[in-house]
C-alpha cells in the first residue's frame, strides 16, 4: 500500500513539474524507493519554495548506467558509498559547496570518518541513511532446525555443518560479491579489506564448502520469500530484512522474521546524497540537502523507513524503539566491530567477479 | 505523370522497411559495435574512445585508431563465455522443442473447431498478454514454491510425500519460457493450419492413407512454415532470456543474459559486455537466416 502510495505520488509530482512555469524553483530528486516519508518533500516545498520532483530507482546499477551515461537531469541522487567512489572518479559529481550547508555541524563524526573512505574528506556527498550486511532468519523455522532461540554468528550459514542443517528450509545469499566475501573474510579473522590472491582463495573455499546448501543467491528475492515464510535464512541488508519483518506482521500469517549483525561484526554500507556535476539547479540541490541535514527532518526519516542515519544531533528526535534496536543503532562495542570495504579497482573487481561466478553457478 | 507517382509511392513502400531496419536495428547494432572495439576507462561514458564532432575527422581518425578487437579475444580465453552460451542455447532449444510439443495440439484443435468458436479460442491464447509478464512469472513462484500451490495439490492428492523442489532449478527455467512463449507458437501454426484445404486430407484418405499417415504425409508437411515460424519466434527470445531464468531459475544456470548484466554491472566494462551481445547476436542471425531462405522457399512453391 505504501508502496502505491509513493508510485502515486511520483506520478502526480511528475505531472505537476510537466506543467509547472519556467521561473518555478524545482529540485529534481533520485532516490531509492520506499525510503523517504512522503511529508518532509512536503514541508520542504512549504518552507523554501522548491517544488521537489521525486524520482526513484532499485538498484545501484541503474542509477549507475544513468549517471555514467550523463545527462540525467537529476539534481540529487543517493547511490551507495561503494559505487559512489568509482562514480566520483568517473567524474560524475561535483564538490559540494559547503558554505551552502550550514547543517552540515550536526553530522555524526563516526559516520563522517567512515564514509571518508569512500569519497576522502567528504567533498562530494553526505550520507542519508547507513545500515548492516546480516542475517535476517524466520525464527521459528532456525529454532526447528538448529534449536536455537537466537542467530549471533555468521557460523549459521558458513559453517557447512549449520548451513547443511538449514538447507532443507532454505538459505538465500546476496548475489554480490562486494557484500558477501568481505563478510566471509572479517568471519575467518581476516582483515575484510584485503584484496590479496591468497586470502581471496580462502574465502572461495568457505564459500565453495557451502554453496551447495544455498538456495539461491539474489539480490532482492529474499525480502519477499523471508515474509512469505518461504526461506529460513537470508544474508541481506538491513534495511531490507526490516522491511520484510514488516510485512510478515502485516501479513498475519504467523511468520516471525528478525534481524541481526552477527557477534564477529559485519559490513557497513552507506547511502550518500550527491550533486551530479551536470544538475540543473545546482542551488536547490544545496538546500535540499541541507534541508535534510536538520535534525528534526532526518529523524523523521529514520523513524519512517527503520534506519539509522548518519546524523548525530538528530538521535534526540528518533523513536527510542528504533534507537535503542541494536540492530539498527549498534552499541559502541558492536560499532567498533563493523567494518568498511574500499571500492575495488577495476582489475581487482574483474579478479572478484569471476571468483563469484565460480562460486554461484560452479563454473 | 500518374505513372511516375506510382513508381515513386511503390519505391516509398520499399524505403519504408529499410529505414526501419536502419533507425531501429542497424543504428543500435553499430553503436553497440563500436563500444565492443573500446578499452574501459574511469570516466563519462567508461570507455575510450568517444567520438565528438567538434574534434573533426582527424579526431575521428585518431579515436577509430584506438579500436582493437583485444575484447573477442578475451571472450576466448575464460570458457566461462562459450560455456554460457552454450547452456543458453541447450536451453533455448529444449524449451522450443517443449512449446512446439505443447502448442502444436492446440493450434490443431482450434484449426479443427467449428469456425463460429475460433474467434473465442484465439481470444483465449492472446488473453494472458493482458497481464503484466512480470506478474505472470511471480505467478509462477507462488505455484511452484516447496509450499506452492503445486506441491500442495500433489501432497493433497496422495501422489507425492514430501514437497518436490521445482523452484530454483532448470525444470522451472523450462516451465517459465514454455508458458510465457505458448502463444508465440501456436499463432503461426494456426494460421498455417487453417488456410489448410481440408480437401487434401480427405483425398489422401481416399487413396488409402489411415488417418495418422495422412496427418504426417499432408497437414504437417504442410503446416511447417507455421512451425519454422514459431519455432524461431521462441527460440530467438528464449536464447538471450534474462528475467525467466533469474526469478524462477537457481543460481547454477549459466545464462549468456546473466554473463552479460556481470560484465556490465558488476565489471562496469561496457565494452566486454558489447562484444558478449555481438555474438550472441552473430549466433541468432544464423536461424533468423536459416528462416528467411525457408520462407522464400514456401513461398516459391
Amino acid at each position: 500500500m505504501k508502496k502505491i502510495a509513493t508510485a502515486l505520488a511520483t506520478v502526480l509530482l511528475a505531472g505537476i513539474a510537466g506543467v509547472a512555469q519556467a521561473q518555478e524553483r524545482v529540485v529534481n530528486v533520485y532516490n531509492w524507493s520506499d525510503y523517504i516519508d512522503q511529508s518532509i518533500l512536503e514541508e520542504f516545498t512549504k518552507e523554501t519554495g522548491i517544488k521537489v520532483v521525486y524520482d526513484v530507482f532499485d538498484s545501484n546499477e541503474i542509477l549507475e548506467t544513468k549517471l555514467l551515461s550523463g545527462g540525467t537531469g537529476y539534481d540529487v541522487v543517493v547511490p551507495t558509498a561503494h559505487f559512489l567512489a568509482l562514480q566520483i572518479q568517473a567524474g560524475v559529481f561535483q564538490k559540494l559547496d559547503k558554505s551552502k550547508l550550514p547543517n552540515i555541524s550536526n553530522m555524526w563524526d563516526l559516520v563522517n570518518e567512515r564514509t571518508a573512505k569512500y569519497d576522502p574528506g567528504n567533498e562530494y556527498s553526505i550520507n542519508y541513511m547507513w545500515g548492516t550486511v546480516g542475517l535476517g532468519y524466520n525464527v521459528e523455522k532456525v529454532k526447528a532446525a538448529l534449536g536455537v532461540e537466537k542467530l549471533d554468528s555468521w557460523s549459521a550459514v558458513l559453517d557447512p555443518a549449520n548451513a547443511e542443517k538449514l538447507a532443507g528450509c532454505g538459505i538465500y545469499m546476496l548475489d554480490s560479491p562486494s557484500d558477501i566475501l568481505p563478510s566471509v573474510l572479517n568471519y575467518l579473522g581476516i582483515s575484510a579489506d584485503t584484496t590479496s590472491a591468497e586470502d581471496l582463495a580462502k574465502a572461495e573455499e568457505v564459500m565453495m564448502k557451502v554453496r551447495p546448501f544455498i538456495r539461491k543467491f539474489h539480490s532482492s528475492e529474499y525480502i519477499n520469500a523471508l515474509a512469505n515464510g518461504d526461506i529460513c535464512v537470508a544474508v541481506g541488508f538491513s534495511g531490507d530484512i526490516f522491511q520484510a519483518r514488516a510485512r510478515a506482521e502485516e501479513a498475519k500469517q504467523g511468520v516471525t522474521v528478525d534481524y541481526v549483525v552477527p557477534k564477529e561484526g559485519a559490513e557497513m554500507w552507506f547511502d550518500q546524497m550527491a550533486i551530479p556535476a551536470d544538475a540543473p539547479h545546482v542551488e536547490e540541490a544545496h538546500a535540499f540537502i541541507n534541508y535534510m541535514m536538520k535534525p528534526e527532518v532526518i529523524a523523521k526519516a529514520s523513524n519512517y523507513v527503520f534506519y539509522a542515519n548518519g546524523n548525530k544531533t538528530s538521535q534526540q528526535f528518533i523513536d527510542k524503539a528504533i534507537l535503542d534496536d541494536p540492530a539498527i543503532y549498534p552499541d559502541d562495542e558492536m560499532l567498533k566491530k563493523l567494518f568498511t570495504v574500499s571500492p575495488y579497482d577495476p582489475k581487482v573487481q574483474r579478479v572478484i567477479t569471476r571468483l563469484w561466478t565460480k562460486v554461484v553457478s560452479g563454473q | 505523370m500518374s505513372k511516375a507517382l506510382s513508381a515513386l509511392s511503390s519505391r516509398l513502400v520499399i524505403i519504408i522497411p529499410f529505414v526501419w531496419l536502419l533507425i531501429f536495428f542497424l543504428a543500435p547494432f553499430f553503436i553497440v559495435f563500436r563500444i565492443s572495439l573500446s578499452t574501459t576507462a574511469i570516466a563519462m561514458p567508461p570507455y575510450t574512445p568517444v567520438f565528438d564532432l567538434a574534434d573533426g575527422i582527424s579526431g575521428i581518425l585518431e579515436g577509430i585508431r584506438e579500436f582493437s578487437f583485444d575484447n573477442y579475444v578475451w571472450l576466448t580465453q575464460d570458457a566461462l563465455y562459450f560455456n554460457a552460451y552454450i547452456s543458453s542455447l541447450t536451453i533455448a532449444a529444449i524449451s522450443t522443442f517443449l512449446t512446439l510439443l505443447i502448442a502444436y495440439p492446440v493450434a490443431y484443435g482450434m484449426a479443427q473447431a467449428p469456425r463460429s468458436i475460433r474467434p473465442t479460442l484465439l481470444m483465449l491464447v492472446i488473453l494472458p498478454f493482458w497481464t503484466s509478464f512480470l506478474i505472470r512469472v511471480y505467478a509462477w513462484i507462488a505455484i511452484l514454491k516447496p509450499e506452492g500451490l503445486l506441491n500442495q495439490l500433489l501432497l493433497f492428492l496422495g501422489v507425492i510425500d514430501s514437497p518436490l523442489v521445482i523452484l530454483n532449478t532448470n525444470t522451472a527455467i523450462y516451465i517459465g519460457i514454455v508458458y510465457s512463449y505458448l502463444p508465440f507458437m501456436v499463432l503461426p501454426i494456426y494460421s498455417a493450419l487453417e488456410k489448410m484445404d481440408g480437401s487434401l486430407v480427405e483425398a489422401a484418405q481416399d487413396l488409402g492413407c489411415t488417418p495418422t499417415t495422412a496427418f504426417w504425409k499432408v497437414t504437417f508437411p504442410l503446416s511447417l512454415p507455421g512451425v519454422v515460424a514459431g519455432c524461431m519466434l521462441v527460440f530467438i527470445p528464449a536464447v538471450g532470456e534474462f528475467v525467466i531464468p533469474d526469478l524462477l531459475g537457481g543460481s547454477e544456470t549459466l545464462m549468456i543474459g546473466k554473463t552479460l548484466w556481470n560484465e556490465f554491472n558488476a565489471n562496469r566494462d561496457w565494452p566486454v559486455s558489447s562484444a558478449v551481445a555481438i555474438i550472441l547476436l552473430m549466433i541468432l542471425v544464423v536461424p533468423i537466416m536459416f528462416f528467411q531462405n525457408a520462407q522464400t522457399k514456401s513461398e516459391g512453391r
